[in-house]
């Protein structure tokens, strides 16, 4: 029993918690708190992973900005009404078979996988910096292209967002 | 030697006129459409006559001649026997002779109509129908193989119903028109079947290639195969059971009748049976028909027209008679006897039907004889050809009829295929004849006028249509003589010049040669015999019964009548044949064609096929937008089914990360 | 430190993903829905570094990235539409959003 497992198994606990609250909570600002708990706890997993920028990033961005987007919007439409989960029959035979069968497919395929089998060397054979330095170089070099295309596509959508929310005057 | 090498000549001259008056002929004067029409066929005439006089300087090896003028069909190139057909005509003595008869006699009737038609409306129709007719009888005539042939079957039948239902404002015409070309279709299906087992048999449908190879084929299949042909001779040329259609046919005009109904058209099947003789005579069962058919149709027929009415009635029947004489001359082999009456019978018929016309046009479209009489002094013309005509028809000895029917009773006597049943019929049905043609010419031109002399003015005709009726009058009398066969003091011309179209039917050749080597008989002992054989006695007792009947004591018919009512009834309904055809054979077809084919098969499985096919389109349409609810939650659902799916395509059927 | 085997964080990302996928056929709340969708790009998120780990190379990262950006931006038109929604049916519920009914 070493300190990785128990932080994975933590972690996962935490995140797994956190999924079932976002579908059991009945007001939806619970449901955004809950999701804020999820991405902390996969930020961690990140840093489990050898992968601290992009933890970095997952906490700043995601977070910090679309989850509090969120809760803005939430907040300003006060949807704190009241709504409960309408388990439909067709949603409750159909749907939640369905949704364990992918899950069930996924994980099958996934475990049986050759690289699932690999096992991860917790080596992380990377420093910090030249991990993060590696990684902006890949950015800037081989996926330069979509790099400056999402930076239009933030564009566009900033617009977007704008020409939409606005109030008809 | 220019026109045998364009033989195709002779077949285009008319199809022109044809085309000419068809296309151009609405607004052109009568006289335009005349000079295009009637001569199209002069100048066919005059082609056929020069193509028989550059025949006659062929040598024997190079008959038949054939002219082939291009490949109409090819199938199957790659078989040993493919099939092929070439538009190919030939030239032999049998066509000489058919070749003379339907452009001599067309061509008088083509004058004749100039005059008869001269007050109908659709003038240049007509003419160009009739030279229409003329090129695919030729094309009949003069054809090379079995297929050209029955381009021509076709086409006169074709040209057949246009013309009888040329007026087809009036209902019966048009009805006629239809009935003729059904019941030939019946026979004609036959005739289909017997090209196509020809060629299964003979790996050819060309005349001259069949008959090299006849002798090696087993008799049934030959059987088969004749009595199918048969059976398409059976409708065109009118013989039981396909005959009805015939006196349906005098609703068309009265040239049309001469020309097709008793002239050409229905003598096809006779020629078709004479072409094919070699078959024939290899299939005796099949000649055996062919005489029964000819003979029992020669007496059935002349019965009917004991006590029929109207005047082309009467010729109707007598056609259907005179064609049962020629395929009963067919069927004991005695192919020039039967193609010999073909001809004499084209004069002497083909002039009745004229002069019949003639005395139709005379009493302004009365066509029943009962209400004629008295016309001899004033429609001299007429009265005496038809007289000369009827004589032939008889049998009277000196005039054409005399020899031909005299050849075809002796051979169905004496000949090799004898039968003595059928040469009785054949006496008999002649006496018959003798007997009505008679009863016509005495109702109609003796005794008092049974019409109203103030109302209808007896007029002869006009020259245009006398002088063909006078050409013909003449044929009748002597256009036996150069044909008489030796028995009666002939010079056997006929025979001799037929005998190699026919030397593939051994016995008539073995007959010929015993004839000519009987020395024991004179010529003149053979006339005498002739002239007081049963034919002849048959005939002339017809015209005396007649005589007595008609002109000594006109009422006996009458009280003959009344006695023997239920015969009569049965004779003058013509046996209710076709009261009994529409009751076995049309009302059952009508009902299933109506009940089955239409309701069922049409409306119910056609149409509901059809109709099913846009009424599961429509509804499973109807279905398929369900799953656009417009509820999101359902289209999510839809998404994660899809998702599903996809993922175990991917990971299970296509074995990815496996 | 002894590892962790990716085949558990797999299993970890695709237990997230059908929690997110339950969630987006349950819920009824847009907003909510749209959290769901969130969900599942974090555990596809998950899936992908694992991978990235596991083979070694970094593309994995870069594509985190990527989708992380692009969430972002689809956060953000997403919920404008979801704004003028609600200012126009007063109403949060998906079920109401049914006019593209056929």
């Amino acid at each position: 029993m070493n300190i990785a497992i128990i932080m994975f198994f933590a972690c996962a606990l935490l995140s797994v918690a956190g999924a079932m609250l976002l579908i059991l909570a009945r007001e939806p600002i619970h449901s955004a708190l809950a999701l804020i708990l999820v991405m902390m706890a996969v930020a961690v997993l990140y840093l489990l992973l050898g992968a601290p920028f992009i933890a970095a990033v997952q906490i700043i961005v995601y977070a910090g900005a679309i989850m509090v987007l969120f809760v803005f919007v939430i907040m300003l439409l006060n949807a704190g009404v009241e709504e409960r989960t309408d388990f439909s029959r067709i949603a409750k035979f159909g749907g939640v078979p369905l949704g364990f069968l992918l899950l069930l497919e996924i994980a099958h395929s996934l475990y049986h996988s050759p690289v699932g089998k690999a096992i991860a060397n917790g080596a992380g054979s990377s420093n910090d910096a030249a991990d993060t330095a590696k990684l902006s170089e890949m950015l800037f070099r081989q996926y330069l292209f979509p790099f400056e295309a999402t930076s239009i596509l933030i564009l566009i959508a900033i617009l977007g967002a704008l020409v939409l929310a606005r109030k008809e005057s | 030697m220019p026109l045998l090498n364009h033989l195709w000549i002779v077949l285009a001259l008319p199809l022109a006129g044809a085309a000419i008056n068809g296309l151009f002929g609405k607004r052109w004067a009568q006289s335009a459409v005349n000079s295009v029409a009637v001569g199209s066929v002069v100048l066919s005439f005059l082609a056929a006559a020069e193509t028989v006089r550059e025949f006659c300087h062929l040598a024997a090896n190079q008959i038949p001649f054939i002219g082939n003028y291009f490949t109409w069909m090819v199938g199957g190139e790659a078989t040993p026997h493919p099939f092929r057909v070439d538009f190919a005509l030939q030239v032999d003595q049998l066509t000489v002779v058919m070749l003379l008869v339907v452009t001599f006699v067309g061509m008088l009737i083509h004058i004749y109509s100039t005059g008869y038609m001269a007050q109908e409306g659709g003038y240049y129709r007509f003419f160009s129908y009739l030279n229409l007719f003329m090129f695919f009888m030729l094309t009949l005539v003069m054809a090379a193989n079995l297929i050209v042939m029955f381009v021509g079957w076709e086409g006169v039948g074709l040209c057949s119903y246009l013309l009888i239902g040329f007026w087809f404002l009036k209902k019966s015409a048009a009805d006629a028109g239809k009935k003729a070309f059904i019941v030939t279709r019946i026979g004609d299906f036959g005739f289909t079947v017997g090209i196509l087992l020809v060629f299964a048999t003979f790996g050819t449908v060309a005349f001259s290639e069949i008959f090299s190879q006849v002798a090696e084929k087993p008799v049934n299949i030959l059987t088969t195969i004749c009595l199918l042909l048969f059976a398409g001779a059976i409708g065109k040329s009118a013989q039981l059971p396909l005959y009805v259609w015939l006196p349906d046919a005098m609703e068309g005009p009265t040239p049309v009748s001469a020309l097709i109904h008793a002239a050409t058209m229905v003598t096809a099947g006779v020629y078709m049976v004479a072409r094919m003789s070699p078959l024939f005579s290899r299939a005796p069962i099949a000649m055996l028909v062919v005489a029964i058919v000819g003979a029992v149709t020669a007496f059935y027929s002349a019965t009917i027209g004991l006590v029929q009415t109207d005047i082309k009635k009467v010729l109707a029947y007598s056609t259907v008679s005179q064609l049962g004489y020629m395929f009963l001359a067919c069927g004991v082999g005695a192919y020039t006897a039967g193609i010999f009456h073909l001809m004499t019978h084209a004069f002497f018929k083909g002039l009745l039907f004229l002069a019949a016309g003639s005395v139709i046009h005379a009493m302004g479209g009365e066509q029943d004889m009962t209400k004629m009489g008295g016309l001899r002094e004033k429609i001299p013309a007429t009265y005496w050809t038809m007289f000369i005509a009827t004589l032939a028809i008889a049998g009277i000895p000196g005039f054409a009829g005399f020899f031909s029917k005299d050849a075809i009773l002796e051979a169905a006597k004496d000949g090799p295929y004898a039968n003595l049943w059928l040469w009785l019929l054949g006496v008999v049905g002649a006496g018959l004849t003798s007997f009505y043609m008679f009863r016509l010419v005495f109702l109609t031109f003796f005794g008092k006028p049974r019409y109203d002399e103030h109302k209808v003015h007896v007029h002869e005709s006009p020259k245009k249509m006398t002088i063909p009726l006078m050409v013909l009058a003449f044929l009748s009398i002597f256009g036996g003589w150069f044909a008489a066969p030796k028995l009666v003091g002939g010079i056997d011309y006929f025979e001799k010049f037929l005998a190699p179209v026919f030397s593939a039917s051994a016995p008539t050749s073995d007959a010929i040669t015993a004839a000519a080597t009987d020395t024991t008989a004179s010529p003149a002992m053979d006339l005498l015999h002739a002239l007081t054989g049963w034919p002849v006695i048959v005939g002339i007792l017809g015209l005396l019964v007649a005589w007595w009947f008609y002109v000594k004591s006109p009422d006996i018919p009458k009280r003959m009548a009344q006695s023997v009512r239920g015969l009569y009834t049965l004779l003058f309904n013509k046996y209710y044949v076709d009261e009994i055809y529409a009751a076995l054979i049309v009302r059952p077809l009508l009902w299933i064609s109506t009940n089955v084919l239409w309701h069922v098969v049409d409306e119910g499985l056609v149409d509901g096929t059809v109709n099913a096919t846009a009424t599961i389109a429509r509804d499973s349409g109807g279905q398929a937008r369900k799953i656009q609810s417009g509820n999101t939650r359902s289209y999510a659902a839809w998404v994660i089914l899809g998702a599903v799916g996809f993922t175990a395509l991917l990971f299970g059927l296509l074995g990815v990360a496996n | 430190m002894s590892a962790v085997p990716i085949s558990w964080y797999l299993v970890l990302s695709a237990i997230l993903f059908g929690l997110g996928v339950v969630a987006f056929v349950f819920k009824r709340n847009i907003i909510t829905i749209f959290m769901s969708i969130e969900l599942m790009l974090n555990a596809v998120n998950l899936a992908f570094v694992a991978f990235a780990r596991a083979r070694g190379d970094l593309d994995g990262l870069v594509f985190v990235f990527f989708v992380i950006v692009v969430a972002a931006a689809e956060a953000a038109v997403g919920l404008a539409i979801v704004i003028m929604l609600a200012q126009n049916r007063q109403s949060l519920n998906v079920e109401r959003v049914s006019l593209l009914k056929l």
